[in-house]
């Protein structure tokens, strides 16, 4: 599943690392910021329905980047997805660049919303849901994507005990899992989902298969959580 | 007289019958105003809880579908609790609301300092491209929601408060500074509800009064036309943080030699409880202080 096209060519999955090593210029040092990276290319590969001829279109899926920091293996989708030109890669967080540490939605062609301060992508995702469905559009799903340290905000637990019982069905949420929060419980993360009312399923964080499964499992009536695990950030 | 707040569920609910971008949402504290409309338009009455970060957050996320949200609860809860959800929910991510806050700097000083926001104006000054309307009286309130919400995708803030001036005037939304009076010893600059209690403090005196509602963006080209002929000495009165606006009028006269004393809520925490008029009068903003404020400083 690597079919796109940009500048008369296809971008696939092992062509990422070097779309970010445009950006690190050192391939090595990008790898601290891929623990989101399979996640986002099985979503923009299979899973939601965008792209750059579709970003204006009221009928898309919406992907909100709620964990702004290390946004090179989103610049690097983006980049692979055809939205963003990859000349533009290689200035990354540049005074003139539109590419920055954390990425800002005036700026970036297909991204739903800048982020960086941590726990605002789920609460405007609950929002974005809400203001779907009051317009008739049914199609449209939602997702976000937040850290599991993220989830140490607030903000996201007054969006989270907000949308199960409210319903939500078209709202979805991927937690990149790499064991970074702070006086975490094993499994609390999708304990308190489910405890909230929201569908809930916990995968391999690297595995593509089983990322697409959880990613579209049925879950009717109700929000749905994909905790995708990755390796531990401080082991 | 009703009060502001009563007007703002029958005006906010037309808006929801008139135009289907219109959306209200709220944090339990007005949901019952709105539970007929809430029938009538189940999708589009949202009560979050009592959940300001989401209640925000919610507003710019509809917003960025193309709904046009009214966010709704004291202005403690709306400006102060999630002050970067509305840094960034709506500024960052380019998006617009209206904010409608009840409860002012002390419309009910019985429920002590948290519920008391005389920080509020003087927050959003710290943000671009804000339009701040305070009504002074409820039909104004009316006529400035109402302009408020058809104000395309602006970020609007609609201060309510309880105190108010027995008429009301002719407002239009627009930022421009309204002349009650005109004389040559100084001009005094009204914001909302201290209105009343200004033309009594300045009753006889040589002063000309302007009477502001919509006090973002300020009216920099009235003032300086009204210091032509009242000359340069200037007496800001809000109803909010005392010098919230001595900037903008300073900008408004930075090329001529000026006076600007700035008057409004104290900072200092009073902890007392009581009524309104108690607090009117711990803020010197009764009518005997004022007047004794303003004549201590014009034409000095």
């Amino acid at each position: 599943m690597t079919i796109t096209e940009e500048n008369g060519r296809t971008y696939g999955y092992a062509d990422l690392p070097g779309l970010m090593s445009l950006m690190s210029g050192d391939e090595k040092h990008g790898l601290a910021a891929t623990s989101t990276l399979d996640a986002l290319w099985v979503l923009y590969d299979r899973v939601l329905r965008v792209g750059p001829e579709l970003t204006d279109d009221p009928k898309r899926d919406r992907f909100l980047l709620s964990k702004g920091h290390g946004p090179m293996a989103y610049y690097a989708v983006l980049a692979a997805k055809g939205f963003v030109p990859l000349e533009w890669l290689p200035d990354f967080g540049s005074y003139d660049s539109p590419l920055g540490h954390h990425p800002d939605r005036v700026l970036v062609p297909g991204a739903e919303i800048g982020s960086g301060s941590l726990g605002h992508g789920l609460p405007i995702a609950v929002g974005m849901a809400l203001g779907l469905r009051a317009q008739g559009l049914d199609e449209p799903r939602v997702w976000t994507l937040v850290g599991d340290a993220e989830l140490d905000e607030g903000s996201n637990h007054e969006a989270i005990a907000f949308a199960g019982p409210a319903g939500l069905e078209r709202l979805h949420t991927v937690v990149i899992d790499n064991a970074s929060a702070t006086y975490a419980r094993p499994g609390g993360i999708a304990a308190r989902f489910e405890a909230a009312g929201w569908s809930a399923v916990t995968v391999d964080g690297r595995d593509h298969e089983a990322l697409y499964a959880a990613s579209t499992a049925p879950h009717p009536g109700r929000p749905h959580v994909v905790v995708a695990r990755v390796e531990p950030k401080y082991a | 007289m009703d009060t502001m707040r009563d007007r703002f569920a029958p005006v906010a609910s037309r808006l929801l019958d008139e135009d289907p971008r219109v959306a209200v949402v709220l944090a339990v504290i007005g949901s019952d105003s709105f539970e007929e409309a809430r029938r009538r338009h189940p999708d589009r009455v949202i009560d979050v809880g009592i959940r300001e970060q989401l209640l925000v957050g919610a507003g710019a996320g509809l917003a960025l579908t193309g709904m046009r949200p009214i966010v709704h609860t004291f202005a403690s809860f709306l400006v102060e609790r999630p002050f970067e959800q509305v840094k960034l929910d709506l500024g960052h991510q380019d998006v617009g609301a209206v904010l409608v806050s009840a409860a002012a700097s002390f419309d009910w000083p019985a429920g002590g300092y948290t519920h008391m926001a005389p920080g509020d104006v003087a927050l959003l000054d710290t943000l671009d491209g804000w339009t701040v309307h305070v009504p002074g009286h409820p039909d104004e309130a009316e006529t400035l929601l109402r302009h408020a919400v058809a104000a395309g995708e602006d970020k609007v803030y609609v201060r309510l408060s309880l105190q108010s001036n027995t008429t009301g005037r002719p407002v239009d939304g627009a930022p421009r500074l309204l002349t009650v009076r005109e004389g040559r010893s100084g001009a005094v600059v009204a914001v909302g509800p201290v209105l009343d209690a200004v033309l009594d403090a300045t009753e006889g005196l040589d002063l000309t009064v302007l009477y502001a509602t919509t006090v973002r963006p300020f009216d920099a080209d009235a003032l300086r036309r009204a210091t032509e002929g009242a000359g340069t000495d200037v007496v800001l009165v809000e109803p909010y943080l005392a010098g919230t606006s001595t900037a903008a009028a300073n900008d408004a006269l930075a090329d001529v030699p000026h006076r600007v004393l700035g008057l409004g809520v104290g900072r200092r925490e009073l902890r007392r409880y009581g009524g309104v008029e108690e607090h009117v009068a711990a803020h010197g903003l009764d009518a005997g202080s004022l007047r004794e404020r303003i004549t201590g400083f014009v034409g000095r």
